[in-house]
């Protein structure tokens, strides 16, 4: 019984905005096969009406007076950028309509 | 004065405080074992020595202007590569930052200043944490100082290794699912996972934010206490961290080290008797129970039974927020940018860029979390995997209303060759067989030498409720005065 066929490998790729090879889909698909059917096992557990826990810590809401801090200078928080550009990080294209035809 | 590097913190830190050493010579004598044995074990990414000279230099000038310092002034420690560091490379072990020097630092390195620690350098670990050998790293592997050719454990094997190998006498790391412990129980060191919110994930690089927890690593149960009290305590920066002080754990370590457990209740939970664990690892741990009945503990055996049911959820809940979390690595804010030659849409280089920056077993947990997260899959996956949660929560409450604590091996198998588990991803995973639990329930846990096997380290576990640190650290002290510190073979 299989747990994930290559193909929603792929999709599950593609989702994760991983350009993964042909090669590396062949081996993922049996790892991660191995791997859901092993944590499919949480299925055995009689668990409908338990509620479920996000964390472990009670917390809600927590707030803090709103008093002006020091924080990163605009070069700073730039520091790392791959490209930036008039104090903005720069990005590739995000509009289809700009390919150059 | 080689010898500097065979003392504990403690010691250090009172030779330092009476004027007997400088903490620029303690610097001096650790960065030269570093330099002397560090391309055998490979502990470090990348070693600080400027900072580190200078750290110790400022902390000798306070003294000598008579300064009153903390416990651990002068004493060098060596700090996960997940911690930001201002100024200094933070890689996570992992291409996609490589070369990234973060412009702030992380409020566990903030705090190990404020203490007069003075940070050596990064230490190796498994690619974003994820992994149990350190052999994820994208730097290549940690070797173990017990046996080279030996995985160190991990995520954190570097910061275990470089205590083993006396490159330092303290380390920082961070447990998710057992990276502080299991690297401390296969290189024969003390690694302690405070209760999660104890201490600060400000600046600590996420994986799975609801179970990251920084905590202390070293080679006696003291040490880590000394360290765990300097950088726990609450931390307005991180809305999980819990708004109380830090349990005594130097108080209980050192009334651990007076060898009487007499009163106090272990339990050792009857379901992980089952779970495959190497014979040899199973006649430490027996060993070190009775050793605990001899120092006044009573044993009692619970019953914990959705423990076995923690692996798995585990690894449907740390992927599911890796996945969401390791989002934010999409090539435009800092790190790794590849493919983008003017022709490429943004989503096709960020596509192109994460393929080129992470590593396999990141890639694995992102696909795994991003199919436990999706629609159609989400209730039978992520959904009841966070009810088995609640459910491993109601054991461990159950089992803490009979006993103080609870104890296990820290991990079923002593150090494996490098390259055993690699080519089976799940086998590596069953390295947090017994350390995962502790996770997902949010309390404290520390893994302390018990003995060895084959001529490699054994560690034993002892989990404490949620904010009752200190009693770990009470029965750990304990059981190393029974079982002594262990001394790995000379380099």
């Amino acid at each position: 019984m299989v747990a994930i066929s290559r193909e929603e490998v792929a999709h599950l790729a593609r989702l994760s905005r991983l350009a993964v090879s042909e090669e590396e889909l062949d081996t993922f698909a049996g790892q991660l096969d191995v791997i859901l059917q092993a944590v499919a096992q949480v299925g055995e557990v009689a668990a409908a009406d338990i509620p479920p826990t996000s964390h472990s810590v009670p917390l809600t809401n927590v707030l803090r007076e709103d008093v002006v801090t020091p924080g990163l200078t605009p070069e700073e928080a730039l520091s790392g950028a791959p490209d930036a550009e008039e104090q903005r990080f720069r990005v590739p294209r995000i509009l289809d309509e700009d390919v150059a035809s | 004065m080689t010898e500097l590097t065979k003392l504990s913190a403690a010691e250090i830190a009172g030779l330092v405080a009476a004027g007997e050493t400088s903490a620029v010579e303690v610097t001096r004598a650790h960065l030269d074992r570093i330099a002397a044995v560090d391309d055998r074990v490979h502990a470090f990414l990348h070693v600080d020595s400027d900072g580190a000279l200078a750290a110790a230099r400022d902390v000798d000038a306070r003294r000598a202007a008579g300064e009153e310092l903390g416990p651990l002034a002068g004493v060098p420690v060596a700090v996960k590569d997940v911690l930001t560091t201002k100024g200094v490379p933070t890689t996570v072990g992992s291409k996609i930052l490589e070369g990234w020097r973060p412009p702030y630092d992380s409020t566990i390195v903030q705090r190990l200043r404020a203490a007069g620690t003075v940070m050596l350098g990064k230490t190796n670990m498994d690619e974003f944490a994820m992994g149990s050998s350190t052999e994820y790293s994208a730097y290549g592997p940690t070797r173990n100082p017990w046996d080279t050719d030996r995985i160190p454990g991990g995520s954190g094997g570097g910061s275990a290794a470089a205590l083993a190998a006396y490159e330092a006498p303290l380390a920082i790391g961070s447990d998710t699912g057992g990276s502080i412990r299991q690297p401390g129980a296969v290189t024969g060191t003390v690694g302690a996972k405070p209760t999660y919110g104890g201490t600060s994930r400000y600046g600590l690089v996420a994986f799975s934010s609801s179970l990251d927890t920084p905590g202390p690593c070293a080679r006696t149960v003291l040490d880590a206490a000394l360290l765990h009290e300097a950088i726990g305590g609450h931390d307005p920066r991180d809305s999980t961290s819990i708004p109380a002080p830090v349990p005594d754990v130097v108080a209980a370590a050192k009334r651990g080290a007076t060898g009487d457990l007499t009163g106090v209740r272990l339990g050792v939970v009857s379901e992980f008797a089952d779970e495959g664990v190497e014979p040899g690892v199973l006649a430490a741990f027996n060993e070190s129970v009775d050793a605990l009945t001899k120092l006044g503990a009573e044993i009692v055996e619970v019953s914990c039974p959705h423990f076995r049911y923690a692996l798995p959820a585990y690894y449907l809940i740390a992927p599911s927020e890796c996945s969401s979390n390791l989002a934010r690595f999409d090539g435009v804010r800092f790190g790794l940018r590849v493919g983008d030659d003017g022709n490429r849409s943004l989503e096709e280089v960020m596509s192109v860029t994460r393929e080129a920056g992470f590593g396999p077993e990141v890639k694995r947990r992102i696909m795994i979390g991003t199919y436990a997260l999706s629609s159609g899959y989400y209730d039978a996956y992520y959904g009841q995997a966070q009810k088995v949660r609640t459910l491993i929560t109601r054991d461990f409450t159950a089992a803490f209303e009979r006993v103080d604590a609870l104890i296990s091996p820290t991990t079923p198998f002593v150090a494996f060759p490098l390259g055993a588990r690699t080519s089976d991803p799940y086998q590596m995973y069953l390295a947090d067989l017994f350390t995962s639990p502790t996770n997902l329930y949010g309390g404290p846990g520390i893994s302390v030498p018990c003995g060895l096997s084959g001529g490699l380290p054994v560690g034993l576990q002892v989990m404490a409720p949620t904010m009752a640190d200190d009693r770990m650290y009470r029965v750990a002290a304990a059981l190393e005065t029974a079982v002594g510190t262990l001394t790995p073979p000379e380099l």
